[in-house]
């Protein structure tokens, strides 16, 4: 088994994540993480999936999923030419001990905290899943207290209508 | 511009333009309003008995007319009825469209009155669905569930529509095109793809077409009787492609599959290449997949892309109509054969040996009954190749399958993928429909009848003369089968008792049907003569027949295609170079 990435344009109308989550569900394949939002076009949102198959059954969910009528468009994207990200919200615990060497982690990281209490700091993290990760086991012996992620969002790297190249400084 | 009418009419307006001339339903309170203008449409509308029926006959009619079929519900009980036949006709890619009333879209989400998420419900099983809850959008969304269900690989396509939506005042246009940029069925398979295939036939020693249910929904039996005798191959075709290729075609093989011949089976054990034309590589014809036709290339020829690879890796993939498919590959074969044909004598050899030595036979009950094969064989053989032959699931459509001898396409209808008990009679009934000037019968097990027969009442009341014949075992036999050989001769729960409780020719006078009863070999023909006789009212013919008859020959669900069993414990004898 391995993990991909598709990205995957949508008809912006109702029911369309049922009808995806409907195919994955019905077909037996693992979602590691859905992302859905918008894109340029107001008709169309753009769907980040990322499934865990092997390589024979990819072409499979592929195919399956691109057979919907409200799908537009499917491409699974290279992870070396492609951006990727999640969002990371963490409350860890903090005593006035190790409160700066957390601080010093989230500068380390690029990451930054949006919230500060008594005894914990939630800090906002981006970046792709092994620098999340990175983070998560460098924060987890001072006590992780809560975390919510995001699924992961992506685009192709390069020119395209719509997309600016920017340089990737994970 | 005209003047506005009411979205009941703009549907009923737009079911006309999309070429329906008739359609199958019941009304109820979230679809009443549409049958206001029903009643002074076009269409012909038949009142049947369950919305299951409706669902079913839209399938006959469209497995017998190669249109697409059409039934009309009310919102929750009369939509979740439709969810059988949905699904059924999803399975066997069946064009229908299904209409249903959903509650007021302000109370959508209440759990009001008969709701009941038909959309959600119905995703997983149709091709496409829409819920519409603007009058504006009704003529889009008809067009576009004809333009889904029909091309491409056909299927089920439900419309939901809002009581409120039907109310409202609109203008009315129907669309003079379709546009739904996610979906673009692709027709010609490229000149790469069929240069390949060609290439892979003409250095084949031992190639098989394996014909599929495609192949009657593309229309194509004509290119494929020229492709077989250009090849030469041997030919099977599965369950849902009988009749797209003569039975009584020298090249024929018989049928694939748990229940198929020898020949069939073994020949794609053997093959060195099939040239798989509309089919799946479904489960009942592959037996255990690891093992099935291990030293096969494989061309698959199919206009779903989804189909390539799914069970079994391609080596060339035909993505395309297959009508358009085999008439590119026509010519590309004919300039390979040019310079090199592979000569298929040695294989012939074989094939006819296993076709030889074990074709499709059954014994004669010892204790006088009479056997179930005999009478669907005698039924096949008394009403020919012209009729339209309908069964249900079970023991009788295999027999159906293997006894009747299937000519032409659209001559067989049956529940393949799904293997839906209780299609048979509403089937029929759509059949009949769609084609009136033909003989239509249903062939039916008692268990099966039992779920459907009310719909002989749709048919007595509106002259759809079709005949059925009940192949009555009292049982459920098919699970009896099994019971017999993995489960100890326990019959758990398959004894229906159905001797005389219901009586069928009773039942079937009861709802205006003229009923007849067979309970031995002798007045088998003189029976189906009688019924045969009969075209002003649908018959029954209740045949009493031995309960012990078994399948044969079988492959056990989830064994090898090589174990296959000609008889209790009796596995086809082997020469020794085929070992």
């Amino acid at each position: 088994m391995s993990t991909h990435t598709l990205s995957v344009l949508v008809e912006n109308s109702p029911g369309v994540l049922a009808r995806v989550a409907s195919l994955f569900s019905r077909r037996g394949y693992n979602i590691d993480s859905l992302a859905v939002g918008p894109t340029e076009d107001p008709n169309v949102s753009r769907m980040t999936i990322v499934v865990n198959v092997e390589g024979h059954a990819l072409e499979q969910v592929i195919q399956q999923t691109d057979k919907l009528i409200n799908v537009l468009s499917i491409i699974e994207l290279d992870p070396i030419a492609s951006v990727q990200r999640e969002l990371l919200l963490v409350k860890v615990s903090t005593t006035p001990e190790t409160r700066s060497q957390v601080l010093e982690t989230v500068q380390l990281f690029r990451a930054k905290v949006v919230d500060v209490a008594q005894d914990a700091v939630t800090i906002e993290a981006t970046g792709n899943s092994e620098k999340i990760q990175a983070l998560l086991r460098v924060l987890e012996p001072y006590g992780i207290k809560e975390l919510v992620q995001s699924g992961l969002v992506a685009m192709e790297r390069g020119l395209k209508p719509g997309i600016s190249h920017q340089p990737d400084h994970d | 511009m005209s003047a506005k009418i009411t979205g009941a009419q703009s549907l009923v307006k737009s079911l006309e333009n999309a070429g329906v001339d008739v359609m199958f339903g019941i009304p109820g309170g979230a679809i009443l309003p549409a049958y206001d203008p029903i009643f002074d449409s076009s269409i012909r509308h038949i009142l049947v008995r369950h919305e299951q029926g409706a669902g079913h006959a839209a399938t006959g009619y469209a497995q017998a007319t190669g249109r697409v079929g059409v039934c009309i519900a009310t919102s929750g009980p009369g939509a979740t009825n439709l969810v059988t036949p949905l699904a059924d006709a999803q399975m066997d890619s069946v064009p229908i469209v299904a209409i249903t009333g959903q509650v007021a879209s302000a109370a959508i989400g209440t759990d009001a009155f008969q709701e009941a998420d038909i959309r959600g419900i119905t995703m997983p099983v149709t091709k496409h669905n829409f819920l519409i809850t603007d009058a504006r959008d009704i003529p889009r969304a008809i067009a576009e569930a004809f333009h889904i269900a029909g091309t491409g690989r056909p299927g089920a396509v439900l419309v939901d529509v809002a009581k409120d939506a039907l109310i409202n005042m609109v203008d009315y246009e129907w669309p003079t095109s379709v546009s739904l940029p996610g979906y673009n069925p692709i027709m010609e398979p490229t000149a790469e793809s069929v240069r390949d295939a060609a290439a892979l036939i003409g250095e084949s020693k031992s190639p098989v077409l394996y014909v599929g249910g495609g192949m009657i929904k593309s229309n194509a039996s004509a290119e494929l009787m020229k492709l077989a005798e250009l090849t030469g191959a041997p030919v099977v075709t599965t369950l849902m492609a009988l009749g797209s290729f003569p039975d009584s075609h020298p090249q024929h093989l018989g049928m694939p599959g748990m229940h198929g011949t020898v020949a069939a089976v073994t020949a794609l054990q053997k093959a060195d290449l099939l040239i798989t034309l509309g089919a799946r590589f479904d489960d009942r014809v592959t037996g255990k997949l690891s093992s099935f036709a291990p030293n096969a290339k494989i061309i698959h020829a199919d206009i779903d892309p989804a189909e390539i690879g799914k069970n079994r890796i391609v080596d060339v993939a035909l993505v395309g109509d297959l009508k358009a498919t085999i008439n590119a590959l026509l010519p590309a074969l004919q300039v390979k054969f040019k310079s090199s044909k592979p000569d298929l004598t040695a294989w012939w050899v074989q094939c006819n040996s296993w076709r030889n030595k074990y074709p499709l036979g059954f014994d004669e009950p010892s204790d006088g009954s009479v056997s179930p094969q005999y009478v669907i064989q005698r039924l096949g053989q008394i009403v020919g190749p012209d009729a339209i032959y309908v069964a249900g699931v079970g023991q009788h459509q295999m027999w159906s399958s293997q006894f009747v001898q299937y000519e032409k396409p659209r001559t067989w209808i049956n529940s393949g993928g799904l293997g839906t008990m209780g299609f048979a009679v509403p089937a029929a009934m759509g059949a009949k429909v769609g084609a009136p000037d033909t003989v239509v019968w249903a062939i039916d097990g008692d268990g099966c009848f039992q779920m459907t027969n009310q719909e002989l009442v749709t048919c007595a009341l509106n002259n759809i003369p079709i005949k059925v014949a009940i192949i009555n075992n009292e049982s459920l036999g098919m699970v009896r089968q099994w019971q017999t050989l993995f489960y100890n001769q326990r019959y758990s729960n398959t004894d229906l008792h159905s001797k005389r409780i219901p009586d069928f020719a009773k039942l079937a006078e009861a709802m205006g049907c003229v009923g007849l009863r067979c309970e031995n070999k002798e007045d088998v023909d003189r029976v189906i003569n009688e019924a045969m006789a009969i075209n002003d009212r649908p018959v029954v013919v209740d045949f009493s027949v031995h309960r012990d008859a078994m399948v044969w020959p079988m492959v056990a669900a989830g064994t090898s295609n090589d174990d296959i069993v000609i008889a209790k414990s009796m596995a086809p004898i082997w020469d020794s170079q085929e070992l």
